[in-house]
Formats: C-alpha cells, structure tokens, sequence
C-alpha cells in the first residue's frame, strides 16, 4: 500500500508543485508556515479540489489525472481526513457523528450504531455516546473526529493541523493519543501541522513546503539538525531528545547525558526540546545559573543567513545558534573545546 | 404602544363572547375557515417544494441574472398585494398572456381555489426563500467537505448535513410564509375572486361580513386570525424577541 502523487495546482498567482511518495504504515509531516500550500495539498488528495496537472495514485487506483480525464470525487476516494477545527458535525452526537461515514458505506443504522460505540471506546470515549460536539471538551473533539475519519478504514488518513484548535495543556496529551492511534493504523498517513514539535513527535518523514515547493524533505532529526535555510531553521530547526523523566525530575536521554527541567514532571517516557537560541557556548566551565552544562567540542560552523549554527559533539550532541559576531568575538571554530549551557526554564518537555 | 394596543383592545372589547361558537360553526364561516386552511397550507406546501431549491441556488451558486432573480423573488414583499392579484389575472387569466395557451388545454386558474393557492404562494413564498437563503448562507461550508470526506455525495450531504443545520430557519420561514398565505387579501380577491366554498378565504369573509349583514361573525373570524397570529409569534420568539 502507498500513495504516490505528482501535484501540480494552479490558483490565482500561487502555483503547488510537488512530487510525494508515501508507504503505508509511516506518518509523512508536511510542515510549513501560512499560505506554503499545505491545505490545497490536502484538499487535493481528499479530493476537495481537483489538479491542474499531475497525478494522485493511491494503492495502485489513480484517483487523479487531468491528462487522461481521470477524477474520483471525494466520496469515492478511501481517504479519511481529521480536519482543523475538528468540523463535527453540531447536529449529530457523538456517536452518529462516528456512524456518518459507516452509513455512507451502506451499513444499516443498528449496525453503524455498533460500531461506532466500538470506535468511540478505542478512543477511550466511552459514555460519551450521546454528548453533542458543543458539550466536548477540546481533546474530546479531537478524538471523535479521529475515530470518525477512521471508521470507515480509509487506505489513507490526512490530518490537518489536527491539534491546532486544541489549549496548550490538552495539546501535549492529546499528542501523545494520537501518536499511539496513528500507529495502530495500517494504511497511509499524513499530517499537516505548523508545529516542529508535532512533526518531531508524529512523524517518521518530513517534508518542508515553502511557497508551493518543497524546500527540504527528510527524517525530523535530519531536518532539526541540519536545516537548509534560515527560515527551515526558524521554523522546524530544533534540538531534539529522546528520554525518560526520572522521579528526582532528571531526564535521562537515550543516547547519552542527562537534562534537568524546570517544570515538575510525571516520570515516564519523554521527548526533550531544546531551541538552540537556548543554548550558550563558554570556552571555561560556567559559574552561573545554568543547571545544565557540560563540556564538549565544537564539529561543524555553519551559517544559515543572518545566524551560525554551531554543531557540538558531546553527550548529548546539541546544535546552538549564535551570531555572527559571537563566533568572532569568542573565536568559536572547529575544533573548539567549549561549555555547552542550558537554563532549565529552556527545556521543554513532551511526554511520549 | 397605544397605536398598537387600542385596535387590538377593541377588537376583544366588542367581541360577542356568548355567541361566539354559533358564529364559528355557521356554514359560510365554517367554509371559509376550512378553505383556508386548505389553500394556506397548500401554498405553503408549494413554496416549500420551489422555495427550498431556489433560495439553495441562490446562496450557492453563481450564474448571470442572479440579482435580477433575487428581485423578482424580493418583489412580491414590498409589491402591493392587489397590484400582484391584476399582475396575475393580466398574465393567468382566460384572455391573459400564459392564461390563453392553459385555457386551451382544459387548464383554468382565475376563480378556482388552486387560483386562490396560486395567488397567496404569489405573496407569501419569498418570506420562506428569504429565510432561507440567508440560512443556507451561514451554513459552515467546511462541514459540507468534511461529509463528502465521509462518502456522501451531493444529494446526501444536502439531505444529512446541510438540510439539519437550517432546520430552524426553515421552520421558521415555513411559518412565516404560512401566516402570510392564510392572511392574504388583496391578491386573492384580485385573481382568484370571492366565492364562497371556493376562493372565499377567511380574510375574504370576515371583509364581506363586516361590510354587510353579520358584523359579529366578522369580530369572532378576526379573533381566530389574531389567535393563529400570536400563536406563531409565540412559536417563534425565541428567534425574534430574546436577546442572542
């Protein structure tokens, strides 16, 4: 199973023009700022608007191609979408809004009842049969729009910025929800988001989209580490852990070291994000308030427009961001023998 | 205020209280009032069966003439309802432009009671479609695309999504233009005439009556208008007179 797709959208001045190929079974993030194209794309794969050129073939069935007068429209389409907002349906309940897709497909209403019980209890919804949308909280939105984008078994699942409309304490749990549902789907699956941390965190691929085009594609970690432009940087170019929160508030990171956060944290398994503007660089050990520092040596100096990242192989390997004139100032090259320093107020902490 | 209350005031003031169920249940009223029940809601029925796709086209979808369209639709609002009835009677009747070519195929409209349905659909059907059309405008596009996300096509979009979240303007336009057809004067005694058992509608008789013999049937016949009036103002006030 796969989807691969040639994207070719024309609309006023804006031209989409991308090329994606996507097994099932991996979660594929296309990250960009407004106005990159990212809902168009979306729309074009549900079938909501048609290519100018290209082509979509989902699981060997072209669903797509202009050329040669090929177009399914989205009700034929096998693709289930978890829109921004959620778009519950406001008239329906929970439960009916689940059985929508399952009635569609011909079940009878009893037996679209019962399944949609079993997909709203899979989302741990159970009880909340009949609560219309308007009584949901945030989360609980989110999770019905999911098993209602489910139910129906689509071969490919888009989510569109699907944690967006969420408040930030509910975002970080429903996350970690949706990371686990995601991975019990078998099919396709492609996220949209705005968000370095949800792509880190949801996604095996990513794809930077900028201004119609993709301006860089890879695993989230080639992406953080290493990415291609400025404004990659700024949007996506992030240092990030895997770890496990300890009780004494320590994390310990998979691949070596140990950070201290700020914030009180439930132990468990974690994901650590460190902005490298967070991260300073000292030639002698630092005396100041820093919790975390450690020593290590400086591998790569690369700048990404008006900023250099600075690469330091140490446990953990980090990336720190300076100016131009600091690298001069400080004489940072590599090679260097540096301090590297993070306040724990500049951790932030994802469980996973 | 005093505008308002006094009329409404005399009306209940000179209402003949004690006789009142024998003027109700006399046979010309009792033909009036079944009459009118008959062609209000038969004209309701119409605007609903015409309304409902017009004021759809008309929030959806683009096409030339559509502000002309809106117009007409708009017209029979502001137009002098007897103006509509000799509008109507000049197009429809025996003589008139489309009358004459119906009249050749056995089809007369003038002085029947589908004229009289005719002439109050004329009048009331653009209280339905504008409703209406204002609803199907505020209707949240993107639920529309979320269904067909979920396999259903046009029609059952319409009929699962879009139909449900206009529900309450549709019933409160259904009513409005259902006062509107069982008040309806001018139009119908233009077109339709004022026969008893067959155009004479209850607005037509309570007329007649005060005018002639029978001024008390006259008040009890306004009364059972004033009641239906209130009873839809009531059934839709949580529309119109509380706060949002």
């Amino acid at each position: 199973m796969s989807l691969t797709a040639q994207v070719g959208i024309e609309l006023d001045g804006f031209t989409l023009d991308l090329a994606l190929a996507i097994r099932a079974g991996r979660t594929t993030a296309i990250v960009g700022p407004n106005g990159a194209g990212k809902t168009t794309l979306l729309r074009a794969l549900a079938g909501l608007r048609q290519l100018s050129t290209g082509r979509i073939e989902l699981d060997g069935t072209v669903l797509d191609d202009p050329a040669s007068g090929i177009y399914v429209p989205p009700e034929h389409r096998p693709v289930g979408v978890v829109f921004q907002q959620h778009l519950l349906f406001p008239h329906l309940d929970a439960l009916d809004n689940v059985a929508f897709g399952l009635r569609t497909g011909g079940l009878r209403r009893r037996e679209a009842r019962v399944l949609a019980a079993d997909w709203l209890e899979r989302v741990g919804l159970s009880g909340r049969e009949r609560a219309r949308p308007a009584e949901l909280s945030g989360g609980q939105a989110q999770r019905v729009a999911l098993a209602r984008a489910l139910a129906p078994e689509p071969a490919l699942l888009l989510l569109d910025e699907p944690l967006a409309a969420l408040d930030a304490a509910t975002r970080n749990e429903v996350r970690r929800d949706l990371r686990r549902h995601l991975a019990t789907f078998a099919g396709v699956r492609l996220l949209i988001t705005h968000d370095p941390v949800d792509a880190a965190v949801l996604a095996d691929d990513v794809i930077v989209l900028d201004g119609g085009v993709v301006a860089q594609a890879g695993t989230p970690a080639e992406i953080t580490a290493r990415p291609r432009s400025r404004w990659v940087a700024e949007l996506i170019g992030t240092n990030l852990f895997v770890g496990r929160a300890g009780s004494d508030g320590a994390i310990v990171l998979e691949h070596g070291g140990t950070l201290t956060a700020a914030d009180h944290l439930r132990p468990g398994p974690v994901f650590v994000v460190v902005h490298p503007r967070a991260v300073a660089l000292h030639l002698r050990q630092p005396q100041g308030s820093a919790r975390n520092a450690w020593p290590g040596r400086i591998t790569a100096v690369e700048p990404v427009g008006d900023r250099i990242r600075v690469h330091v192989a140490a446990t953990p390997a980090i990336v720190a961001e300076v100016t131009a004139s600091a690298v001069r100032e400080i004489g940072l090259r590599e090679g260097t023998d540096v301090w590297v320093a993070v306040k724990a107020t500049e951790i932030d902490v994802y469980p996973r | 205020m005093l505008l308002f209350a006094v009329p409404l005031a005399g009306l209940l003031w000179r209402a003949p209280w004690s006789s009142a169920w024998r003027e109700l249940s006399s046979g010309p009223a009792r033909d009036a009032l079944r009459l009118s029940l008959i062609t209000s809601l038969s004209a309701t029925a119409v605007s609903i069966a015409l309304g409902v796709p017009l004021a759809w086209v008309q929030a959806r979808i683009a096409y030339p003439g559509k502000r002309l369209v809106r117009a007409l639709t708009t017209l029979p609002m502001v137009l002098p309802p007897v103006v509509g009835g000799v509008a109507l009677l000049l197009a429809l009747g025996r003589r008139g432009v489309v009358g004459s070519q119906l009249d050749r195929i056995g089809v007369n409209l003038p002085f029947t009671t589908a004229g009289a349905i005719l002439a109050e659909t004329f009048v009331a059907m653009p209280f339905l479609v504008l409703t209406l059309e204002a609803a199907f405008r505020t209707v949240d596009r993107r639920l529309e695309d979320a269904a067909r996300t979920l396999g259903a096509g046009r029609f059952v979009v319409f009929r699962r999504v879009t139909l449900p979240l206009v529900a309450p303007s549709l019933v409160a336009g259904t009513v409005l233009c259902w006062a509107r057809a069982l008040g309806e004067f001018g139009a119908t005694i233009t077109f339709a005439g004022n026969l008893q058992g067959r155009t004479q509608t209850l607005p037509l008789f309570v007329y007649v009556k005060l005018e002639g013999s029978a001024p008390d049937s006259a008040i009890v016949l306004s009364l059972v208008l004033l009641v239906l009036s209130l009873a839809v103002l009531i059934g839709l006030r949580d529309r119109w007179l509380t706060a949002r």
